[in-house]
């Protein structure tokens, strides 16, 4: 590392935002091409039917409509690929057509496009197709849905389960509960989430007859990715004819990771149509399917002893995927929940079973956290539960349970890497003391003689980011038979400004800051020399994209490793210019200088200009400073803390006012702590936000109710307290960095920290649980009902 | 956006804009703020063939002193009316109610007179105008007719004007006495719409027992509604916490309410009266206060 630290640390502003804040971004609905035609997407209002016929003659002859198609001229093209086939699930893979044909199977599932010259017209006609659908029974609750009788979407998937999954040691297990002098059993329900990032999702095809090439410009987080799958198993073409542009993207929460119909529809309707073509779904399209996150149903069971030592925890999961498989569906209730549902805790015997279920729902898939806030979820209220029976403070229980500093590497038992570095307690007893937890707990106790509702909830996380090892996340049978290396090149051209080109693919993440932040110490140059580029498969490394917290973690030790090579080459050349030996020259203050003679010296950039005009270079020296590193991390990386929510229930109403929230995350070393802080503020808004007031609803009969941001309760900035954050820095040994990772960090912690706070608001009354989102009318309900009870007691 | 095709046009008086109603016949819709009929046609839930655009007409904006009571021009933004001193000062209402109306950016953009017209059951304004007594001054092709409040809000999206008919101002007449008012709501978590909005005006004489009261809900059921129960209930009762809480449990009497996944009809019924307990209380207050 640099002797002179400038950039790295420090809360440098957004270079990205003067473009942002200005409105002179490149979204993609920004994009205008020569002669563009406009596509529309015509989809099933039915959750289940048969389609007998569609009809699109009165479409095909409206003015301005350039082609209508269905099923049956997309035939040629292959379903979209699910990527990460987790254990048990081979048999039973259903992906969708890029235009369903014969059935189909959530509202929403596409069945027809318009391409017409303009948006307008081409939304007109999709109202002159006619589709005969015999409508079919439905089913949309993951649990009913593998019950007998249930209606069926798949005939190679009985009982519409698609996997059964196991982890941990069930014998074990089995036998901690028989031994236990304390079980606690609890029914979770972990609903439904819609991921709404501020920009819908969209593509544009360009297709070249000249050449055979197709550009797709996407709403992707992982453009190289898209490129593969669509050139590899979609579109059947070569991959050196496709090349795919992830131009400014405005969110995406993991639902912008996924391979969807809408890519291979604009390049099969550019190549029938010798026109570029854009399609940009609107919100209530978005809504219906785009992917949706969450939805579990779980059984769970804690078993421990009476002075609260846990020793045994059972899980069994029905995981709802939607109506077919999305591009990485089965890893998320799997690995990625399956395997860290231990959390923070030693826990001598875990066994987890996990259901992944068809219903006739859009496709569930990865969302911020990807499911370690269903992990985190689900410890964190059996935690709470279980010091509630056997009577002792829950910060009390977690302290005694946490795994302790020494024992890292930590093996959990169900088949996670070996969590890499924690000081849990430290992050808790900083937490308690932020938030004054002693003092609520007094204030709370006098609160309740008067009859007011006031409660504290803590949340002690850890999760698994910065993913990940390409032979232990590849894995065949389990993994995703591919790699999670990252890529990237550094280039520091004549004139002394650096290039990064990076296989990840930031959508507000602020990377073109961090990266520079990192380039610009190692460099010793200013950071606005440093540029990055990102997101086009042409001119930049191959690269898995960005989600799992991995981007600094993978992308970023990519990164440094090509400006390690580069430092490495540029000292060489400075010990030629300086004409001194290569052993004497030193970096040192952001320069190489001569060991003893500090006046003579050589910075980076006269070092590029030297070895960019190549006319003095030490003998076999290539021209210059031009490093590629593919770079795949030993482990993932575990990020963890401790958040605490205060609240207070009015009695009346059952309304939840947030009275505090203070948060204290360990993301290891930090690069930017305002873009941590950033991160943190985001992630613990969407994870409040489940608790309180998000929820994706069908009807019984597969209607989406929460349709649209009139129904589907996104949080306001209005409806949220101030958030007090603190930090302790657990360094990482995984990378050169120290650094963890931090964008899903908020939300996988805070949806338990408010539960648990209104559980603990509502104890006095004798409610145990409420599942999500905590509306008003629930708790009223539970109050009513409760108070009722303990009258008639009386 | 991308509706279904409609032609344009933009009046620049309420004569103009009334003709073109008359000429285009009950397809054409006019266009406020458009923060109900945008949407809905973002939807294509509404597809109108003809739009005539209000915000060219100079005269349907602004507030101004009237007959001892105030008039606000149908097209004064939310925002206008929100921060308006002249109306804070006698009418604290307009600011407690308008600061509650969507967010800063809906404010900007949408009108009280747009709100009202739309007679959306949860909107906020119609509350207010009708704890107020407001006076609806209304344009048509025969002239102007005045509507009180009370008679304005017919139904679920449907109020009292005709299709040919333009709302121009709304007059807020003056109040006699020491009057203190409030407004309390329950926001939708999704739309920020009143699940249950309570508006409550009291008048007060020296004693502290009220001489008149007016209360009106919005959001719970199909249409804004005074709740006459409750003010008779009240009327001539010390404003205290026992007789407004006893009132407050006439709140809802006679009322068809709405349910949703977020409040049930049981649960609106419920907060109806809580929160005109809450509104009363707070009126109460800002009258002896």
């Amino acid at each position: 590392m640099t002797t002179a630290t400038t950039f790295v640390g420090s809360s440098v502003k957004r270079v990205e935002d003067p473009e942002f804040i200005t409105g002179s971004g490149t979204y993609l609905d920004d994009i205008k091409l020569p002669g563009m035609a406009h596509m529309a997407i015509l989809h099933s209002p039915h959750a289940h039917a048969r389609i007998r016929g569609i009809d699109t003659s009165k479409a095909q002859q409206h003015p301005g409509v350039l082609a209508v198609f269905t099923g049956k001229d997309t035939a040629g093209i292959n379903p979209l690929p699910c990527a990460w086939q987790a254990g048990g699930v081979e048999n039973h893979v259903n992906t969708p057509h890029v235009l369903a044909s014969d059935e189909v199977r959530y509202v929403g599932d596409a069945v027809a496009v318009v391409v017409a010259e303009d948006p307008y017209t081409a939304r007109d006609a999709l109202e002159l197709i006619e589709v005969d659908y015999e409508p079919l029974p439905a089913v949309v609750d993951p649990e009913k849905a593998t019950q007998e009788g249930a209606p069926q979407l798949h005939e190679n998937a009985p009982n519409n389960v698609c996997m059964r999954w196991t982890a941990g040691n069930q014998e074990a297990t089995d036998r901690a509960f028989e031994q236990a002098e304390v079980v606690v059993k609890q029914r979770l329900v972990n609903q439904r989430l819609i991921p709404t990032a501020m920009e819908t999702r969209g593509a544009i095809g360009s297709y070249n007859p000249g050449t055979g090439e197709f550009t797709i410009w996407m709403t992707s987080q992982a453009p190289h990715v898209m490129k593969l799958l669509l050139a590899a198993f979609v579109l059947n073409v070569p991959e050196n004819k496709i090349r795919c542009i992830s131009p400014d993207v405005g969110g995406g929460f993991g639902s912008k990771i996924f391979c969807y119909a809408d890519m291979a529809l604009v390049a099969f309707a550019s190549r029938q149509l010798g026109r570029p073509v854009k399609y940009v779904e609107d919100r209530t399209e978005n809504y219906q399917w785009t992917t949706h996150g969450r939805d579990h149903v779980t059984y769970a069971e804690i078993a421990g002893t009476r002075d609260g030592r846990i020793t045994g925890l059972r899980v069994r999961t029905y995981a709802n995927l939607g109506a077919y498989l999305s591009t990485i569906a089965p890893g998320i209730p799997t690995t990625l929940y399956g395997r860290m549902v231990p959390g923070v805790y030693k826990i001598p015997a875990t066994f987890v079973e996990v259901l992944g279920v068809y219903t006739d729902t859009a496709m569930v898939d990865a969302y911020r956290g990807a499911g370690r806030p269903e992990a985190a979820y689900l410890i964190e209220r059996m935690v709470d539960l279980f010091a509630r029976e056997v009577g002792m403070d829950p910060a009390e229980v977690r302290r005694r349970n946490f795994v302790p500093p020494n024992e890292f590497p930590h093996d959990n038992g169900v088949g996670m890497l070996p969590y890499d570095s924690g000081e849990y307690e430290k992050a808790l007893n900083r937490a308690l003391e932020l938030s004054g937890y002693p003092e609520f707990r007094r204030e709370q106790e006098e609160a309740r003689r008067q009859g007011r509702l006031l409660g504290v909830g803590l949340s002690s996380y850890v999760e698994v980011c910065g993913v990940a090892p390409s032979a232990w996340i590849g894995l065949n049978g389990q993994g995703w038979g591919a790699g999670l290396w990252e890529s990237a090149n550094v280039r520091v051209h004549l004139t002394g400004k650096a290039v990064v080109t990076t296989g990840t693919s930031p959508h507000g993440q602020g990377h073109a800051t961090t990266f520079a932040q990192l380039v610009a110490d190692e460099l010793g140059v200013p950071m606005e020399d440093v540029i990055v580029e990102h997101g086009d498969t042409q001119g930049t490394p191959f690269g898995f994209g960005t989600y799992g917290s991995r981007s600094l973690a993978v992308g970023g030790s990519a990164i440094l490793r090509s400006t390690a090579k580069i430092r490495e080459k540029a000292r060489k050349l400075a010990a030629h210019m300086l004409e001194a030996s290569e052993e004497d020259v030193v970096w040192e203050n952001g320069r190489f200088t001569v060991r003893g003679s500090p006046e003579s010296a050589r910075t980076i950039p006269e070092i590029a200009l030297a070895a960019a005009t190549g006319y003095s270079l030490p003998e076999g020296m290539e021209p210059y400073l031009d490093e590629t590193s593919y770079y795949d991390p030993p482990n993932c990386t575990f990020p963890f803390g401790t958040h605490v929510c205060m609240v207070e229930v009015d009695r009346d109403t059952g309304e939840t006012r947030l009275v505090r929230y203070v948060a204290v995350d360990d993301v290891g070393n930090v690069i930017n702590p305002m873009i941590v802080d950033g991160q943190l503020h985001g992630g613990i808004v969407q994870g409040v936000a489940q608790a309180m007031w998000e929820q994706g609803v069908y009807t019984e009969d597969g209607q989406l109710v929460t349709g649209s941001l009139m129904d589907y309760a996104l949080p306001k900035a209005s409806m949220l307290p101030n958030f007090e954050l603190d930090r302790t820095v657990t360094p990482t040994n995984v990378n050169a960095m120290g650094a963890k990772g931090a964008g899903e960090a908020g939300t996988i912690a805070a949806t338990p920290a408010v539960v648990n706070a209104v559980m603990d608001a509502l104890a006095p009354l004798g409610i145990r649980h409420l599942d999500m989102p905590l509306a008003p009318e629930k708790v009223w309900h539970a109050i009513q009902e409760r108070s009722a009870s303990q009258k008639e007691e009386r | 956006m991308i509706p279904a095709e409609f032609d344009y046009y933009a009046p620049t008086s309420v004569q103009e804009a009334i003709g073109l109603l008359q000429e285009k016949g009950p397809e054409a819709k006019l266009l406020a703020g458009g923060h109900s009929l945008v949407p809905l046609m973002k939807l294509r839930l509404a597809a109108p063939s003809v739009l005539i655009d209000l915000n060219r007409i100079a005269e349907l904006r602004g507030i101004r002193s009237s007959d001892g009571g105030v008039a606000i021009g149908a097209m004064t933004t939310h925002s206008e009316v929100e921060s308006s001193p002249e109306l804070a000062d006698r009418w604290p209402i307009f600011h407690v109610a308008g600061a509650m109306i969507g967010d800063p950016m809906v404010r900007h953009r949408g009108t009280i007179g747009g709100s009202l017209a739309h007679a959306d059951p949860a909107g906020d304004w119609p509350a207010v105008a009708l704890a107020l007594d407001a006076r609806m001054h209304i344009a048509g092709p025969n002239g102007e007719r005045v509507v009180p409040a009370g008679e304005f809000f017919v139904d679920m999206l449907t109020s009292a004007l005709e299709p040919d008919e333009v709302l121009t101002e709304i007059e807020i007449p003056a109040l006699e006495g020491r009057v203190g008012m409030a407004y309390e709501k329950f926001r939708h978590p999704a739309s920020g719409y009143a699940v249950v909005g309570v508006a409550a005006v009291v008048v007060t004489d020296g004693s502290g027992s009220c001489q008149d009261c007016r209360v009106a809900i919005t959001g719970a059921g199909p249409k804004a509604t005074r709740a006459t129960g409750v003010e008779e209930a009240l009327k001539g009762r010390p404003l205290d916490e026992q007789s407004i809480s006893a009132a407050a449990e006439r709140a809802g009497e006679g009322m068809a309410f709405l349910g949703d996944i977020y409040a049930s009809e049981e649960y609106r019924e419920h907060l109806t009266k809580v929160y005109t307990k809450r509104a009363l209380l707070a009126a109460a207050r800002s009258a002896q206060g």
